[in-house]
């Protein structure tokens, strides 16, 4: 393990920011600590680098344990949400910091710096100042500041949120192709359950503090660990429903299930790709009504309200939807192909 | 209306400003440079611009460190206490300088706790430069930290951060990132420290006595000078400490928009 975090925890006053926390990071991996704002993704990451001390716990650095090092010998290179570039500094001075105060011979630093310049895209830049970068540059000059003295781990809290929609997707795939080249075991906080996808190779979501799941970006989404990384990732149907005779019955639908007592309330989950509609009324058993119809880019999303009231979301490629006749308020037939139980507190329901 | 609104802003610097200004520099020149300079070069002048030159250059240095230190703890620190500190900061702006000296008079007087301490260790403190000096960094105390703890505030410590997670220690943070963030601030009210320094009177004239060739200061030599009917000599080492009041205006200024420079 590269890095080693167990029983950590952070109390700010009365508040517990973080709570009991372990995981470990795995050498060269990318992982995403994703989270609502407040989980306290944030808090672990400033811990792990040392930048707050933990309130319980231990965190381990290449097998050493550092929670009484000092930030400056943790041999971390941290990237902040607003870049915190030095503004006197030009870029070639930004990224030249580190390995000044490491005391760099100035014949090594030169070529050093020159190879993260051109790594970054950012030839012929050097010489200018922060202001006159665009923020993905000034993005990409703070990780390259971060990465020239050779960091054991790159830190980067919400790398991404203080660019436009733009930018940012051209941000991630360029960390990705980076993280390739340079295989440095990296740690990124984001709240964004899209960006901690597509970035991730583990993902670690939290939730007030705690630790709620830990897995691949796949068994994140298709087998959500407790409710709410059900809720917080992807979108999703969620139903209480009543077991009764091995059903669980709500709004007039009932799901097979096993091993519940009569009267025992469970929550059905399923993602609205598992609800197929049909604008003919005897395709499908259940019968609903169209309630409105959202553009999605890729694909659409359809609300219908069935028969029992319920109201539910399903989601329809564009080339399926064009072939299709829908018209809002009209009836429709649908089903639904797969359902799972959300895991309540305490307990993880098997299928 | 407009053109009564700027006749009467015209009209209001004349009478305060320009025509006050005007009339002294004619004044000072009245009996020919020559004149002029032998009332600047007299002894009793030249002792009381060198005694200003050194109040001030301790209160700078005194006002700049000790200035943006406070500045660092208010900005930075969370402690018990704090608000009632930050509040205390503009207290020597609401007090009369009179006041102040008048605060030090007692403090240090020969009956005082204070005056006994120092009068057993034969140290001169009331009506001698360290009193001129403590009295003028009463009066200039507010101007840095003022100053340097709101730009403190906003520039944040993200930059600090950084700079630490690359490996730098508290004073090498503080030299390469903080100070460079702040350093036009810093000038500003280093400038304006000076500047209140060299004119300060009333709370120097209570606790210097005055006394010619020893504790007269620049300031309090115009006073004298006036007193005594040589109006030449109070005119001409005003209008000396007025140049020199020029020169920290502008530099003033020049301070003052990097500042905003830096903060856009």
């Amino acid at each position: 393990m590269k890095i080693e975090v167990r029983h950590l925890s952070k109390r700010f006053g009365s508040v517990e920011a973080v709570s009991d926390v372990s995981f470990g990071v795995k050498e060269g991996e990318l992982l995403g600590l994703l989270g609502p704002s407040g989980s306290g993704k944030t808090t672990v990451l400033r811990m792990i680098a040392g930048l707050e001390t933990p309130s319980g716990g231990d965190i381990f650095i290449d097998c050493l344990r550092v929670n009484d090092l000092p930030v400056q010998q943790r041999n971390i290179g941290f990237v902040f949400q607003h870049y915190a570039l030095f503004k006197h500094l030009t870029v070639f001075q930004n990224i030249a910091f580190g390995l000044k105060i490491k005391k760099w011979k100035k014949a090594e630093m030169a070529p050093r710096v020159s190879d993260l310049l051109r790594l970054m895209g950012l030839d012929g830049l050097g010489d200018r100042y922060p202001h006159q970068l665009s923020g993905g540059q000034r993005q990409r000059v703070a990780i390259a500041r971060a990465l020239a003295p050779r960091p054991s781990v790159l830190l980067l809290d919400e790398p991404f949120g203080a660019v436009d929609a733009k930018v940012r997707q051209e941000l991630r795939e360029w960390l990705i192709r980076l993280h390739d080249n340079l295989n440095v075991t990296s740690l990124f906080v984001t709240h964004d359950q899209e960006e901690a996808m597509e970035v991730s190779d583990r993902i670690i979501v939290f939730s007030k503090g705690k630790l709620e799941q830990d897995g691949s970006p796949a068994e994140v989404y298709e087998e959500p660990a407790t409710e709410f990384v059900a809720r917080f990732i992807g979108s999703m149907n969620i139903l209480e429903a009543e077991v009764r005779g091995n059903l669980a019955r709500v709004g007039g639908l009932e799901f097979p299930v096993t091993g519940f007592p009569d009267g025992h309330r469970v929550q059905v989950g399923f993602r609205p790709y598992y609800v197929q509609i049909s604008e003919d009324s005897m395709q499908w058993p259940l019968k609903a009504k169209l309630r409105r119809i959202y553009f999605l880019g890729v694909a659409y999303r359809l609300e219908i309200e069935t028969e029992g009231g319920l109201i539910l979301r399903s989601r329809m490629n564009k080339e399926e939807f064009r072939e299709r006749r829908f018209e809002v308020g009209r009836p429709v037939s649908y089903a639904i192909t797969q359902f799972r139980l959300l895991p309540q507190e305490g307990r993880v329901a098997a299928l | 209306m407009r053109r009564i609104l700027i006749a009467t802003v015209w009209f209001y610097f004349g009478i305060l400003l320009i025509g006050p200004l005007a009339y002294l520099c004619t004044q000072s020149f009245q009996g020919g440079v020559a004149v002029f300079w032998d009332e600047v070069t007299r002894p009793e002048a030249l002792h009381g611009f060198r005694l200003t030159a050194v109040i001030t250059a301790i209160v700078l240095v005194v006002n700049v460190v000790l200035g943006t230190v406070t500045a660092l703890v208010l900005a930075r620190q969370q402690f018990r206490g704090r608000t009632l500190l930050s509040g205390l900061i503009d207290l020597p702006f609401a007090v009369s300088p009179v006041i102040a000296g008048f605060m030090l008079v007692l403090l240090f007087g020969p009956d005082a706790i204070l005056g006994t301490f120092f009068g057993t260790l034969e140290v001169k403190v009331l009506f001698a430069l360290p009193a001129m000096v403590l009295a003028t960094l009463f009066v200039t105390f507010p101007f840095v930290v003022r100053e340097l703890t709101p730009l403190l505030q906003a520039v944040g410590t993200d930059g600090e951060e950084a700079a630490r997670t690359l490996g730098a220690n508290e004073w090498q943070v503080f030299l390469k990132v903080t100070l460079p963030a702040v350093r036009w601030g810093m000038v500003y009210g280093a400038t304006l420290t000076t500047a209140r320094a060299i004119g300060e009177f009333g709370a120097v004239l209570v606790v210097s006595g005055n006394v010619l060739m020893l504790t007269q200061t620049a300031t309090l030599h115009i006073y004298q000078s006036y007193v005594d009917f040589n109006y030449v000599g109070a005119y001409a080492v005003a209008a000396t400490l007025i140049a020199v009041s020029f020169v920290i205006l502008v530099l003033l200024e020049v301070a003052r928009s990097r500042v905003a420079a830096g903060a856009a």
